[in-house]
């Protein structure tokens, strides 16, 4: 053969090799984009890592930047111990030139599994040793205590503190393990939503359905949709199938955008959270058939929008709470809800023989009624980031476990794994967390030597 | 008379150095540079008396306002968890301290630090600061001034007394649970830590 046929099949084949991992490159969402990859993601980001711009800037590489994108609001509200501006007073430049504490990605760094620990923490875990050597000095109670251990369950977080400050485990101390009255906050946004128009809404029947022409008739969606709080409210057909009302824009299929224009502070925890950070980042949804978590085959091809855990037209929220969550998922904490004392509580409220409240479901722990506001004006929302609260766990036992349980008790129950797993079947032994033993002494002492 | 309209660029500049450059300990209004601009020390002492009108206003205006009124609302050190509660005077300044730490275009840096800090991040940590406060505690009425290598960086530093003004403060601090054994019995006039501003001179 020529060597000028040899030239022509070498163009060729290095034609079609460089075409087909450009194409693979210039992708975002792409399985084949894997081929680039560094090295294994985290739980937390595997999600988006075919987008490397999500994190990777062109000019920059990865900053803090791109990690507030997603991470701030989060950050701000759990009064984040350690923000990057706390180690801006200059006097901090010999502890910053040991450890960068104003870079996110000199502690978590992506594409490293074999140093990942949890949390996503690539740093050695006893990293607290650069700015706090001093603290056996100054807590006899940590004197034997291993700067491994800070970061337990019960002791300390880097960033959120909340649950684990010594003033609020101070007042948490003595408590039953069974509070007296166990019940979640009572929702208010229907309330609050009514209080704030100007004129009474007017709710709509059935006979109002307003819909496009070319739409058949559904008596039954029209019967679901006037029962709903969509009707109370006087949401109509139009309003969420159309552009501006316009009837030629009508589409059957409403996204996660309709939604937002009403329901801002959900949809925001829902791109915040695993179910819907593919959409925050323009991909396409999330499916349970790409989790790393164990899920059930029969839902593997299901995509992950507001309207595959809520039913978009009787918007019954205890079909979210419990029903749309074991649809997918399949690991052993779920499956051993439905036999756990949380679930007996949850089908006691569902039949009436239990206050609103009483019962725990799904979503009572991982997207929880919060309080914001005060007492004479509580604002309750509920947090559709179902990862808010979820790692590390101790975040759950304020916001959470605390609703019904002592500060102790839910304390263990975290602590615990098997707890965990079996879906708190069985009560935790205590008290294995000694936190609030080390503050009662703490105080203790200090009480004692003041006149 | 060019040397005037300097100085009163300087005085504007500085926001609210008219108090500043009168009211800061021994020290003196000093001269206006060259081009113009103000001195390190010129600034110091003008930021930090902002600060500090804005401390006590907060403090007499606010928080003794309420108390006086009987008001359901008070200042705790534990705002963030209590309702019906706003910060302490000292932690609002903190607070300030924070977004200016924050603020990448402010070109400066301020702390409030003791020598007898109930929290231990808040003791002072370069041999700059040890002085200064040792210097305010030993010198009444006076500031310290003087540069300091951080890093890789050079700073004009400033320390002023803080001062027990209010029998709110000193009370609190004297029966805090967090107070060292070597902690003094802190009374009205006595210093009780001191303002570090911080200044990059490269």
């Amino acid at each position: 053969m020529s060597s000028w046929i040899y030239a022509l099949v070498w163009l060729a084949l290095s034609l079609l090799v460089g075409s087909s991992l450009g194409v693979v490159l210039l992708s975002d969402d792409s399985a084949l984009k894997q081929t680039y990859l560094p090295g294994k993601t985290t739980h937390g980001h595997y999600q988006i890592e075919m987008k490397c711009s999500a994190c990777h800037d062109p000019d920059l590489g990865v900053t803090s930047k791109s990690c507030l994108e997603c991470h701030e609001n989060e950050l701000r509200e759990a009064l984040d111990t350690h923000p990057a501006s706390k180690f801006n007073d200059p006097t901090n430049a010999p502890r910053l030139a040991v450890l960068d504490a104003q870079n996110c990605i000199a502690c978590h760094k992506e594409h490293v599994p074999h140093e990942t620990h949890p949390m996503g923490v690539t740093l050695p875990q006893d990293f607290c040793f650069h700015c706090h050597q001093e603290i056996a000095d100054e807590r006899p109670s940590h004197k034997n205590l291993d700067f491994h251990t800070c970061q337990t369950s019960g002791c300390h977080n880097y960033h959120d503190n909340r649950t684990l400050n010594e003033n609020f485990l101070h007042k948490n101390l003595d408590q039953p393990d069974h509070l007296v009255e166990q019940v979640v906050p009572e929702r208010n946004a229907l309330a609050r939503y009514l209080a704030s128009q100007d004129e009474p809404v007017k709710p709509l029947q059935a006979q109002d359905a307003a819909f496009h022409s070319s739409v058949a008739r559904d008596e039954a969606l029209i019967d679901a949709w006037a029962g709903s709080v969509h009707a109370q409210v006087g949401v109509n057909c139009n309003d969420c199938h159309t552009q501006d009302q316009k009837p030629e824009t009508w589409q059957n299929h409403v996204t996660h955008e309709t939604c937002q224009k009403c329901h801002a502070d959900e949809t925001s925890g829902f791109l915040s959270g695993m179910h819907g950070m593919r959409l925050s980042q323009g991909l396409s949804p999330m499916s349970p058939g790409d989790a790393r978590l164990p899920m059930k085959h029969s839902s593997v091809h299901a995509e992950l929008t507001c309207s595959s855990c809520h039913s978009p037209h009787d918007a019954d929220v205890r079909v979210a709470a419990v029903d749309s969550c074991v649809k997918c998922h399949n690991d052993e904490h779920t499956l051993a809800y439905q036999q756990s004392p949380h679930a007996r509580l949850w089908r006691d409220e569902l039949a009436g023989d239990l206050p609103p409240g009483s019962g725990v479901s799904c979503a009572t722990c991982h997207m929880p009624r919060e309080e914001h506001g005060s007492s004479k004006a509580p604002k309750v929302k509920v947090q559709h980031n179902q990862n808010d609260n979820l790692q590390p766990n101790e975040k759950m036992v304020r916001g959470v476990c605390m609703h019904c349980h002592s500060l102790q008790y839910s304390l263990d129950a975290m602590h615990d794994p098997h707890q965990i797993e079996s879906n708190f079947s069985s009560t935790p032994q205590q008290p294995s967390v000694e936190s609030l033993e080390m503050v009662r002494r703490w105080f203790d002492e200090r009480k004692s030597r003041r006149p | 008379m060019s040397k005037f309209l300097a100085l009163a660029c300087g005085v504007i500049i500085g926001g609210g150095a008219a108090a500043a450059l009168t009211g800061c300990g021994n020290s003196t209004p000093q001269p206006v540079e060259a081009d113009g601009g103000i001195t390190p020390r010129q600034f110091a002492n003008a930021v930090h008396a902002v600060m500090m009108a804005d401390r006590t206003v907060y403090a007499k205006h606010i928080v003794t306002r309420l108390k006086e009124q009987g008001s359901e609302v008070s200042a705790s050190e534990y705002w963030q968890d209590e309702e019906g509660t706003i910060p302490l005077p000292a932690q609002m300044f903190r607070m300030g301290a924070e977004i200016v730490d924050g603020n990448e275009e402010a070109g400066f840096t301020y702390a409030l630090k003791s020598l007898w800090p109930l929290n231990p991040q808040n003791e002072p940590k370069s041999p700059q600061e040890i002085e200064g406060l040792k210097y305010i505690v030993d010198h009444p009425g006076e500031n310290f001034y003087g540069e300091e290598k951080l890093g890789d960086k050079t700073y004009f530093t400033a320390v002023y007394a803080d001062k027990a003004v209010a029998k709110a403060c000193w009370d609190c601090h004297n029966n805090h649970a967090d107070r060292g054994d070597d902690y003094p019995e802190f009374k009205e006039g006595d210093v009780m830590g001191g303002v570090v501003v911080r200044i990059p001179l490269d």
